[in-house]
């Protein structure tokens, strides 16, 4: 009888989530979908981005997005892999004990008090070292996104390599194998759908994070250039959405568009959580043979 | 009579969590014969084939004492090379574990790092060491599948496979059959009969009828102690301790 009501609790729990992302999609396409109907689609994917004028080309929006991500992800990347492999397969167990609190602690700081820090510490820095214009650039984002993904990158894939049974790293070490090959060549490659989720969960942490980007970008929407668009200022298309909303006139063409926005990053999110819930589900199969 | 190929002596384990593994044990590998290591679980073989690999070196250990001499030298040595040990003392497990690579780069491996890079010199190797395990005409066809995609018997012919790539002067197989089917575990038993006269075997079977089998000497290892070593032919038949005519008799265990 109890059991009953509780089920049904969560059926309709589960049920009001699923509704709630239906109708969040909803709306996104209700608001976002008139913009194919205002802006020609030869002018949306321009290079220019001045909405006060009626320039609504997203693609320097788009390049911001992808390259504040891309260079992020290539620091996060190695130093969570790093990080994960060193907790996991190296640290001895008092050092391990300090770290893990660490890197929860770590993840658990509002992107907002990053910013802050990216602001006041990290620009002037980067500013005087490089001698830049200005310290607010694609770079200082990306480094700043890639403090916020690397703890989700690190616990995500340190649980994968913990989950690797120790009789695998038997059997290597048993043929001669020393620790760095079998770390390399045997347990990464075991744990390896649980790694690559990890990385995913962190592009999409990084893709979605508004934040921390808006205050330490520049907020400039120029295009990329070259290589140099690095250490200038850039904006992301979460920036944009969160700095303009509050200005625009509902139901105006802009108002359509940043929702129109708001469609793209979604698809972004949704193809990159098919791809990791992809590997996850491989790596419960994988997981199950060897059981 | 055969020679000693292993020899340890007066040699003791405690793990940290306080248990005593083996106490005292000395006993002579036979070199080309079939040593058996047999007795109820928690008597310590594992930790023995475990302490002559080294491998003991990953678990918890409190303390060591006594010696384990491999060709005069001993390997309980902290200068001692254990990449070289492990490749001269092959060991097989339990349970058959694939790496995560396909079937010849399982068996390459072993051979890349100890510095094989002849991609001729490879193949040869592994489909020499694939047909000594009786694996090669099952898997000639798909070499780059998956280690895991064959079944548990080919796995752990191939783990078998991987050792003897290698060239090992010991093989330790810690019950090699627990999980394999009848027809296998005899295929595995003769194979071991064939190769006795090159390799020198160390098995601790999973139970007493695989022991008196395949034994050419035995050890009755109870709770860490070594109780009764001889003859295979003379141990099961007539065992001089009370404890090990019980244990062989099935009267526990
Ligand atoms: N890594 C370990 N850490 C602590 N105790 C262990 C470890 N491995 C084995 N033991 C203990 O040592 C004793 C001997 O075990 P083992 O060598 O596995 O015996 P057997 O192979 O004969 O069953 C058992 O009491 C077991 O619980
Ligand atoms: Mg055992």
């Amino acid at each position: 009888m109890k059991d009953k009501v509780i089920t049904r609790i969560i059926k309709i729990a589960g049920f009001s989530s699923i509704i709630i992302v239906l109708m969040i999609f909803y709306f996104l396409l209700k608001e976002g979908l008139p913009t194919l109907g205002e802006v020609a689609l030869s002018d949306l994917f321009t290079t220019r981005w001045y909405p006060i004028e009626d320039y609504f080309g997203i693609l320097p929006l788009f390049s911001g997005s992808l390259l504040v991500t891309f260079i992020s992800i290539a620091i996060a990347l190695p130093f969570g892999i790093g990080t994960a492999v060193y907790i996991a397969e190296i640290a001895p167990a008092r050092v391990k004990e300090i770290l893990k609190p660490l890197i929860e602690i770590l993840a658990g700081i509002p992107s907002v008090v990053l910013g802050f820090i990216g602001i006041v510490f990290l620009s002037p820095t980067l500013r005087e070292t490089f001698n830049l214009p200005t310290g607010l650039t694609a770079f200082t984002g990306a480094l700043l996104l890639a403090l916020i993904s690397v703890p989700t990158i690190v616990s995500v894939a340190e649980d994968a390599l913990n989950a690797v049974p120790q009789s695998y790293r038997e059997a290597s070490y048993a043929l001669g194998v020393t620790r760095w090959q079998t770390i390399w060549q045997v347990t990464l490659p075991a744990a390896r759908s649980g790694v690559i989720t990890a990385v995913m969960l962190g592009i999409s942490r990084t893709l979605g994070e508004t934040m921390a980007v808006m205050m330490v970008t520049g907020n400039a929407p120029t295009m990329l250039q070259g290589i140099q668009s690095i250490f200038k200022p850039t904006r992301t298309m979460t920036a944009t959405i969160a700095s303009e909303m509050g200005e625009v006139a509902s139901g105006s063409t802009h108002y359509h568009v940043l929702f129109f926005i708001g469609i793209v990053l979604f698809l972004f999110s949704l193809i990159i959580n098919i791809i990791s819930s992809h590997f996850s589900e491989k790596n419960r199969k994988e997981k199950e043979q060897v059981v | 009579m055969s020679n000693s190929k292993i020899s340890i002596r007066n040699y003791s384990l405690r793990y940290s969590d306080g248990v005593q593994a083996l106490k005292n044990v000395s006993l002579e590998i036979h070199a080309n014969a079939i040593n058996v290591l047999f007795g109820p679980s928690g008597g310590g073989k594992s930790s023995l084939l475990r302490s002559i690999n080294r491998l003991i070196d990953l678990a918890d250990v409190d303390e060591t004492s006594g010696q384990i001499l491999f060709n005069g030298v001993n390997i309980l040595d902290k200068e001692m090379p254990v990449s070289q040990l492990r490749r001269k003392i092959g060991m097989v497990f339990s349970r058959p574990i694939p790496l995560p690579k396909s079937i010849f780069e399982n068996v390459a491996f072993g051979l890349r790092v100890a510095g094989e890079n002849d991609p001729a010199v490879l193949h040869s190797k592994v489909e020499e060491a694939l047909k000594q395990a009786y694996l090669w005409e099952e898997v000639y066809d798909r070499l780059d599948d998956p280690g895991i995609s064959i079944s548990g018997g080919q796995q752990q012919r191939l783990c078998l496979a991987r050792v003897l790539a290698l060239e090992p002067e010991v093989i330790m197989l810690d019950e090699p059959t627990s999980a394999l089917d009848p027809v296998t575990t005899a295929r595995i038993e003769s194979f071991l009969q064939e190769i006795k006269d090159r390799i020198t075997v160390i098995i601790a079977p999973h139970n007493m009828s695989q022991s008196a089998r395949v034994a050419d000497y035995a050890t009755f290892f109870l709770q860490g102690e070594l109780i009764e070593v001889g003859a295979g032919s003379k141990l099961f038949v007539n065992p001089q301790d009370q404890r090990t005519q019980d244990y062989v008799e099935g009267r526990f265990g």
